[in-house]
């Protein structure tokens, strides 16, 4: 016995044990379910249905991103094409494929929802869909909805008036919320795979003079206008292009537990 | 210092002064997507490299607005004279792959009398579709009843597949769609 544990001792030492952090899974299931949105899928319709899907617990940190540009020469800073990424695309990198040393472990910024769907994919997975990422952010760190919980609504709100100035925390480094996910909130804005349909229309059949026509029967209206930092995420994600990129824009992927039909 | 030194330090030099700030090129022909024309026929985004092209994206089973895109288009066609009406290609790009299969494409087609010698219209896979509307700055939602609502919104591709015009007007030619198929 004695000489058990003075085995797994040395062992211990000689493996010293990986930080917390490392030893999760990289993503976590989560159930799905029918859930009040604050974007309300059609007229009259306030709930929106999500599949069971696997969530990243984590942002992508820009060592992630590294090793995904060095194998994908393309999206290397000096190689892609500015009709996948703007200007400023991994403009805080040290070289082109290089990130600096101080920001290796933070999320990573600067791509454009071209850049990180073409990072999912590449891994066998996609960026979250909004409702995917509301359900998954719709959870404190003790219960699947918070959202009536006005304490709770204070802390996000409260980021939201700070932040902007200061570096990232590293990726991952947030507490984990009910389902084991963590920088939902409070750490940087996330490209969705619809980013570019949230507020599609009013009513397509309204012709304003002036702005974009829509075909279709669409309604796009707010609904739990007190979900304040929900609406501004999804106000700042449809002021981006997919080429747009941004020093506060960071995401995540998921992957399907079902095959769709 | 001698000239081959010169030619020495300018051959290093070259590369530096050259070093990309990465590729200009805003081509759509850069996505490398797969898209299937309505009579079955395997495609790229480029199927018409070399010619002026009216692009849009539609669906066939939308009974609001989207029949008027094809009148739109065939507005902005009614501007231009023969000569350069001959060298104009139409792409139509479906939104709703679960209903417009090449099939209900090529009826469609056929119910709008479509010259498919010029006109091309095209399905694709989801994750297709999604790459070309935001390349193409279209908006769309797909709705619970699996209608969909999107944005109008007509393009004019060089030769090339910059984007050189857009237009959200719907009925009418509008003459920046106009303008840039005639210009050279």
């Amino acid at each position: 016995m004695r000489k058990l544990f003075v085995a797994a001792l040395l062992a211990g030492l000689v493996f010293p044990p990986t930080p917390v952090l490392a030893a999760e899974p990289r993503d976590v299931k989560l159930p799905g379910g029918v859930f009040t949105t604050v974007l309300p899928p059609a007229a009259r319709t306030k709930t929106a249905g999500v599949r069971p899907f696997r969530m990243d617990r984590a942002l992508v940190s820009n060592a992630d991103y590294a090793r995904f540009a060095r194998s994908h020469s393309e999206w290397q800073r000096d190689h892609v094409a500015r009709l996948f990424a703007d200007e400023s695309y991994l403009s805080h990198w040290r070289g082109s494929a290089v990130p600096g040393e101080d920001v290796a472990r933070q999320p990573v910024t600067q791509v454009s929802w071209f850049a990180a769907s073409a990072y999912c994919e590449a891994r066998g997975a996609r960026l979250p869909r909004w409702y995917e990422w509301e359900f998954a952010a719709a959870a404190s760190e003790t219960s699947p909805d918070a959202r009536a919980d006005a304490a709770w609504r204070q802390k996000i709100l409260d980021w939201y008036a700070k932040s902007a100035s200061g570096s990232l925390p590293d990726a991952g480094a947030s507490p984990a919320n009910y389902y084991g996910i963590r920088d939902l909130h409070g750490v940087a804005w996330e490209w969705v795979e619809d980013a570019g349909g949230m507020l599609v229309s009013e009513d397509s059949r309204e012709q304003g003079d002036g702005g974009n026509r829509f075909c279709g029967a669409g309604a796009t209206s707010f609904e739990e206008k007190e979900n304040y930092a929900m609406l501004m995420r999804i106000a700042m994600l449809s002021s981006m292009k997919a080429s747009y990129t941004s020093g506060s824009m960071s995401f995540r992927c998921v992957t399907d537990v079902e095959p769709r039909k | 210092m001698s000239a081959r030194m010169l030619a020495i330090l300018m051959v290093f030099a070259l590369p530096v002064l050259a070093a990309p700030a990465g590729d200009p090129s805003t081509s759509l022909y850069q996505l490398k997507v797969g898209l299937t024309a309505q009579d079955g026929r395997a495609m790229g985004l480029d199927v018409y490299r070399g010619n002026r092209v009216l692009v849009t994206m539609f669906y066939s089973s939308c009974q609001a607005t989207c029949p008027l895109i094809i009148d739109t288009l065939r507005a902005v066609e009614h501007k231009l004279d023969a000569a350069r009406l001959r060298d104009v290609r139409v792409l139509l790009v479906s939104i709703d792959p679960e209903h417009d299969t090449p099939e209900a494409l090529a009826a469609t087609a056929r119910e709008r009398r479509i010259d498919t010698s010029r006109w091309t219209l095209a399905q694709a896979d989801e994750g297709t579709v999604r790459l070309v509307a935001a390349a193409l700055g279209v908006q769309y939602r797909r709705l619970p009843d699996g209608q969909y609502s999107h944005a109008t919104q007509i393009s004019v591709l060089d030769e090339k597949g910059n984007i050189i015009a857009q237009s959200d007007e719907l009925g009418g030619a509008d003459e920046k769609l106009i303008e840039a198929l005639a210009s050279r």
